[in-house]
C-alpha cells in the first residue's frame, strides 16, 4: 500500500492539468489549475509521515522528541497553500477582466492572440 | 488546434509520463518511513531555540528567508489584483438597491459569532510559536471574521468599517517589518533573518525570540491583505464595465 | 560588515524600497518616488556587481538566520553568490534601472503600484540567481512570476493584454506546480533541499527512475520560463501585451534565468548521478527546436513586439543549445551571449516602445514609412538589428563567436549551423522591420488571416508623444552601449571564462557552501575571445541577415497582391499551432514534459 498516497498526489497532479486542457471556462480553468496543485501538497505530505508518529508541537503534547512526522514538508506545505491561495486570486482577477474585455470566459473563443 | 487534437497530444504525453512516474515512487522510500534526515536536524534546532511549534520555527527561524519571500509575493499579489482590478476610464457604478438587508437570523448569528471568531484569530496568531496555527492561519480567521459583518449588514456598513487605503500601511508595514527583523540581525553580526532575541524559556508565551514578532507581522499582512482581495472582487462585482471598454 | 551581508541586502533592499514607495506613494511626488525607484536598482546593481567581481576569487556563502552548517549539515537557506548568478543579479539590476529611468513620467494613473511591483520583481529577479536551496528557488521563482503576471495586465483597458497575462501566469504556475513536485521528490530520497546537500546525497549513485523523473520535473518549471519549445507558447503573447519596459526585464534577464537555473541545479546537484552525455541530448533536442520555432516564428511575424519575443525565444534557444555543450567555454560563450542579447533586445524593445507611444501601433504594416530618416530611434532600431545578427565586435557576436568555438572544440562543429542562422534569421527580421518602418522601402505586406495584429493599441504614455523625452532616449542608448561593450572589454572575457570554470565545479561549490572550505583558485580559460573564424561567422551572419532582410523588404509582388494573400502551408501551419488557447498551451507542456523524460529515462533505464 505504501504507494497510494504517492499515486494519489501523482493523479492529482494529472486531472488537474487535464481540466485546463479540455476547459471551456478560464475560471474553470484557474480552479483546475488549484487541483493540479493540491497534488503538490499530497506528495510533501506523504513523504513526511511517520507511522504512529504524533504531530511536531511539544506545547502541552508529547514530550518533546524527534520521533514525530517531519515538519520540514508541513512548513513547505504552508508556503506553497499561501503562495497558491494569492496567485489563484491574481488569476481570478486576470479572468474577471477577461471576461469584461472580452464578454467571454471561454478559451475557444479567445481567439485575438494568434500567431 | 481542435480540440480532438488536443486531448489526444495531452493523452500521449500523460502515457509517457504516468508510467515514469509509477516507477519513481516505486523507488520511493516506504510511506511512514521512520527515516527523516532533515527532520531530525529540524526538531533539534528548535529545541535549542526554545520553540514549541516545530513548523514555525522553521518557518519563521530556520528557513525564515522562505516566508519573507513568502510575505513578499502576498504583497506582489495584493498590488497586483489591486491593479488589475481597478477602475478603468468610464466605468459605472452600480447603485445598490436600497431593501438588500440581510434576514435577521443572519444577523443576529453572525454578529454574536464575530467577537469569538476575532478572539479566535488574535489566540491564533499570539500563540503561533506553541501550538498549531501561526500568523498566516490567524491571519485568514481575522479577515474572514471582519467579513460576517459584510453577511450581517449591508455592503455599505462593511465599507465603512474597512477604510481600504489602509492596506498599504498593513502590507507596507507589516512586509518592512519582516525585512528589518531580518536587517536587524545583520547589524548583530549574527547574519539575516537571524533569531538575535532571548529564546525565553521553552512552551512560554514569551519564548521562541523573534519567532513571535515574525508571526504578528505575517498576521496583519494578512489579514490586511485577505480584507483588501476580497474588497477588490466585492468592488468590481458593483461595476459595470462600459460599452467602450467592453469592445473586443 | 563582511561580504557575506551583501547578498541578502541585495534582495532585501528593493523589497523594502517596495514598502517605502507604497506607504509613501499616495502622498509623495511622482519625481521622488521615480529617483528612489531607480536608486534602488542601481544600488543592487551596484551591490551585485561588485559581489561578481569579488567572488572570482572564491564565492561568497551565506547562510540566513546565521544556521551555519556543523559537520556539513545545515537546517537553514543558503545564499551562494558565484561570479556568474551575481553577474546575472547585477545584470537584472542594471537593467530595472534603466527601466525605470524609461518609465519616468509614465503609466501616471498607477500612482506608485508600477514601481512597488517593478521592485518586487527585481526582488525575486536577484533571489532566484543567488539561492542555493531548491525549495527557496521555487519561492522566488513564484514571486518573479507573481509580479510579473501583474505588470504584464498593467495595461487592463486592453483586451490582449488580460488575455496574454492570464495565460502568462497559467502555464508559468502550473510549471512551478510540478518543479515543485520534483522537490518533493528528490526530498523523499535524501531528504534536503539545499542544492548542496542533494549533490553530496546523490553523487555516486545508480540514476533510477526516482531520481530521473524529480529531475525532470524540477527543471520543467525552469524551461517553461525559459520558453524552451514546446513550452515557448505563453512568451510571446505576453511580451507582445507587456508594457515595453517590463519586457525589457523579461527578455533580457527573466527568460534567461530560466536557462541559469536548469544549469544550476544539474550542475551543483545531479551532475554527479546524471551524465553529461544523457543531460546533452535531453537539452540539445528541445534547445534547436526552439531555436528553429523561434527564428521561424519571428520572420512571419508583422506585430513587431511579438516578432522581437520570437527572436527572444530563438536566442533563448540557443543559450540552451550553448549550455548543453557543457564544456566551461560553452559556459562562458553562453554568459556573454546573455550579457549582450539583455541590452540589445532591451534597447529595440524600448524603440517599440516609442513606436507605440508615438503612433499607437505596433504593426509593422500599418507603421509603414511612417518613421522618419531623422528619428534617431530609426537607426538604433536597424543598429540593433545588425547587432542582433552577431556582427563583430559587439556583445551578442563575442558571446556567438565563444560559443560556437566551444561547440567546435568539444566534437559539435555543426551546431556552428544553429548559431548562424538563428541569429541571421532574426537579426534579419529585425532590419526588415525596421527598413520598412523607418526608411519605407519595399512594398507593404499583405495580411493572411491567422495572426495577431498590432494596430489599434493604446499607447503607453497618457497622449501620443510628440517630442521622445530626453529619459526615454538615454535608456535606449544605455542598453545599446552596456549591449556592444561585451564585445570590445577583453577583462570580461577572462572573467567569463572564469565565472564558467567555477559555475561547473561541483566539489568546490559544495566545499566552500557545507564545510567552510577554501576556495579552490581557478585558471583564465585561454584562448578565450575573438577569433579569426569568430569574426568570419560573425560577418556570414550579417551578410544573411542583411539578405534575409533585403529578401523580405523586396520580395517579388505576386500576383492580386493587394486582395489578402495565403501564406505558404508551413508558415499557415506555424501560424495555427500558435493558437493563443490555454489548453493548447497545456497540453503542449504535458508533451514537452514527455518528451524530455523520454530522452533522459531512456537511455538510463532501458536494458537494466
Amino acid at each position: 500500500m505504501h504507494w497510494y498516497a504517492y499515486t494519489v498526489a501523482g493523479w492529482l497532479m494529472l486531472v488537474g492539468s487535464f481540466g485546463i486542457v479540455r476547459s471551456r471556462d478560464l475560471v474553470h480553468a484557474v480552479v483546475s489549475l488549484s487541483v493540479a496543485q493540491s497534488g503538490t501538497y499530497v506528495l510533501l505530505l506523504a513523504v513526511g509521515y511517520q507511522s504512529g508518529a504524533p504531530a511536531p508541537v511539544f506545547a502541552g503534547g508529547p514530550a518533546p522528541s524527534t520521533r514525530v512526522v517531519d515538519p520540514v514538508v508541513q512548513a513547505m506545505a504552508l508556503t506553497d497553500i499561501v503562495v497558491s491561495a494569492t496567485v489563484t486570486a491574481l488569476l481570478l482577477a486576470l479572468s474577471i477582466q477577461v471576461h469584461a474585455r472580452h464578454r467571454t470566459v471561454d478559451p475557444d473563443a479567445l481567439t485575438r492572440l494568434r500567431g | 488546434m481542435s480540440r480532438t487534437v488536443r486531448l489526444v497530444m495531452f493523452g500521449v504525453a500523460a502515457a509517457v509520463l504516468a508510467p515514469l512516474f509509477g516507477l519513481a515512487i516505486a523507488g520511493a522510500p516506504p510511506f511512514g518511513t521512520a527515516s527523516h534526515p532533515y527532520r531530525d536536524l529540524a526538531v533539534a534546532a528548535a529545541l535549542r531555540n526554545a520553540t514549541a511549534n516545530v513548523v514555525s520555527s522553521i518557518n519563521f527561524d530556520q528557513r525564515g528567508l522562505d516566508t519573507l519571500v513568502e510575505e513578499t509575493i502576498l504583497l506582489a499579489s495584493v498590488v497586483g489584483a489591486t491593479i488589475v482590478l481597478r477602475a478603468s476610464t468610464g466605468d459605472v457604478r452600480r447603485e445598490l438597491a436600497g431593501d438588500d438587508r440581510a434576514l435577521a437570523a443572519v444577523t443576529l448569528v453572525s454578529v454574536a459569532v464575530l467577537p469569538g471568531t476575532l478572539l479566535i484569530g488574535l489566540d491564533v496568531v499570539v500563540h503561533g510559536h506553541l501550538t498549531p496555527g501561526g500568523g498566516f492561519q490567524g491571519g485568514v480567521v481575522l479577515a474572514t471574521g471582519l467579513h460576517l459583518l459584510y453577511l450581517a449588514s449591508r455592503y455599505e456598513t462593511l465599507e465603512r468599517l474597512r477604510p481600504l487605503h489602509w492596506y498599504r500601511w498593513s502590507e507596507g508595514l507589516s512586509t518592512a517589518a519582516f525585512g528589518g527583523i531580518g536587517v536587524g540581525g545583520l547589524a548583530t553580526g549574527a547574519g539575516f533573518l537571524a533569531n538575535v532575541l532571548p529564546h525565553g524559556s521553552f512552551a512560554d508565551l514569551l519564548s521562541g525570540g523573534t519567532v513571535p514578532l515574525l508571526n504578528i507581522a505575517v498576521g496583519v499582512a494578512v489579514a490586511g491583505g485577505v480584507v483588501v482581495l476580497l474588497a477588490q472582487f466585492l468592488d468590481q462585482a458593483l461595476r459595470i464595465a462600459s460599452e467602450r471598454d467592453g469592445k473586443g | 560588515m563582511s561580504r557575506s551581508a551583501l547578498a541578502p541586502l541585495a534582495v532585501v533592499a528593493p523589497i523594502l524600497a517596495a514598502c517605502v514607495v507604497l506607504v509613501a506613494g499616495r502622498r509623495a511626488p511622482r519625481l521622488v518616488i521615480d529617483v528612489l525607484a531607480t536608486a534602488t536598482a542601481a544600488g543592487v546593481a551596484a551591490t551585485t556587481g561588485f559581489l561578481a567581481a569579488s567572488t572570482l576569487g572564491g564565492r561568497a556563502v551565506t547562510w540566513s538566520g546565521g544556521w551555519s552548517p556543523v559537520g556539513g549539515r545545515s537546517v537553514g537557506v543558503v545564499l551562494v553568490a558565484d561570479p556568474l548568478g551575481a553577474g546575472l543579479a547585477c545584470l537584472a539590476g542594471l537593467l530595472t534601472a534603466v527601466a525605470m529611468l524609461y518609465s519616468w513620467r509614465y503609466l501616471a494613473s498607477l500612482q506608485a503600484h508600477y514601481h512597488t511591483l517593478v521592485l518586487l520583481f527585481l526582488a525575486g529577479l536577484v533571489g532566484f540567481a543567488l539561492t542555493g536551496d531548491l525549495f527557496n528557488m521555487f519561492v522566488f521563482f513564484e514571486l518573479m512570476g507573481a509580479a510579473a503576471y501583474a505588470l504584464t495586465a498593467l495595461r487592463i483597458e486592453e483586451p490582449d493584454s488580460v488575455q496574454g497575462g492570464l495565460t502568462f501566469a497559467v502555464i508559468n504556475s502550473l510549471g512551478a506546480y510540478l518543479s515543485l513536485m520534483g522537490v518533493g521528490l528528490i526530498y523523499a530520497r535524501t531528504g534536503e533541499l539545499g542544492l548542496a546537500r542533494i549533490g553530496r546525497a546523490l553523487g555516486g549513485q545508480r540514476a533510477d527512475a526516482l531520481v530521473i523523473v524529480a529531475f525532470v520535473l524540477v527543471v520543467t518549471g525552469f524551461l517553461v520560463k525559459a520558453a524552451v519549445a514546446p513550452m515557448h507558447f505563453w512568451l510571446a503573447d505576453a511580451h507582445a501585451v507587456a508594457p515595453a519596459p517590463i519586457c525589457v526585464l523579461m527578455s533580457g534577464v527573466m527568460v534567461e534565468l530560466g536557462v541559469y537555473a536548469v544549469a544550476r541545479v544539474y550542475t551543483t546537484a545531479f551532475a554527479g548521478v546524471l551524465p553529461g552525455g544523457v543531460l546533452r541530448t535531453a537539452l540539445l533536442v528541445p534547445g534547436l527546436l526552439t531555436v528553429t520555432v523561434g527564428s521561424g516564428m519571428c520572420l512571419i511575424q508583422r506585430h513587431i513586439k511579438r516578432l522581437l519575443a520570437y527572436s527572444t525565444i530563438a536566442h533563448t534557444g540557443l543559450f540552451v543549445v550553448a549550455f548543453a555543450v557543457l564544456t566551461p567555454g560553452s559556459v562562458a560563450g553562453a554568459a556573454l551571449y546573455v550579457l549582450g542579447h539583455a541590452g540589445i533586445k532591451g534597447a529595440l524593445f524600448l524603440v517599440t516602445g516609442l513606436l507605440l507611444d508615438r503612433f499607437g501601433s505596433v504593426d509593422e504594416r500599418d507603421l509603414f514609412g511612417r518613421g522618419s530618416r531623422r528619428d534617431p530611434g530609426g537607426w538604433f532600431f536597424l543598429a540593433g538589428g545588425v547587432a542582433l545578427a552577431g556582427a563583430p565586435p559587439l556583445g551578442p557576436g563575442i558571446g556567438k563567436a565563444v560559443a560556437e568555438d566551444a561547440a567546435g572544440r568539444a566534437g559539435y562543429p555543426w551546431l556552428v549551423a544553429a548559431f548562424v542562422v538563428g541569429s541571421a534569421v532574426t537579426g534579419g527580421a529585425v532590419l526588415r522591420a525596421g527598413l520598412r518602418v523607418f526608411l519605407g522601402l519595399g512594398h507593404p505586406p499583405q495580411p493572411p488571416a491567422s495572426e495577431t495584429q498590432g494596430s489599434g493599441e493604446q499607447p503607453e504614455t497618457p497622449s501620443l508623444v510628440r517630442a521622445v523625452p530626453r529619459t526615454m532616449l538615454a535608456a535606449i542608448v544605455l542598453l545599446l552601449l552596456a549591449g556592444a561593450l561585451p564585445g570590445v572589454v577583453p577583462p570580461l572575457w577572462v572573467a567569463a571564462g572564469r565565472a564558467a570554470r567555477m559555475f561547473l565545479d561541483r566539489t568546490g561549490y559544495a566545499g566552500q557552501t557545507l564545510d567552510a572550505a577554501p576556495p579552490t583558485p581557478v585558471a583564465p580559460l585561454p584562448g578565450l575571445g575573438w577569433t579569426t573564424t569568430g569574426v568570419v561567422l560573425g560577418l556570414v551572419s550579417v551578410t544573411l541577415a542583411v539578405a534575409v532582410a533585403l529578401l523580405g523588404v523586396y520580395r517579388p509582388r505576386r500576383a492580386g497582391w493587394r486582395g489578402p494573400v495565403r501564406s505558404p502551408a508551413p508558415v499557415e501551419l506555424l501560424h495555427r499551432l500558435h493558437s493563443g488557447h490555454v489548453g493548447d498551451y497545456v497540453a503542449w507542456l504535458f508533451l514537452g514534459v514527455a518528451v524530455v523524460g523520454a530522452l533522459i529515462a531512456v537511455p538510463l533505464l532501458a536494458g537494466r
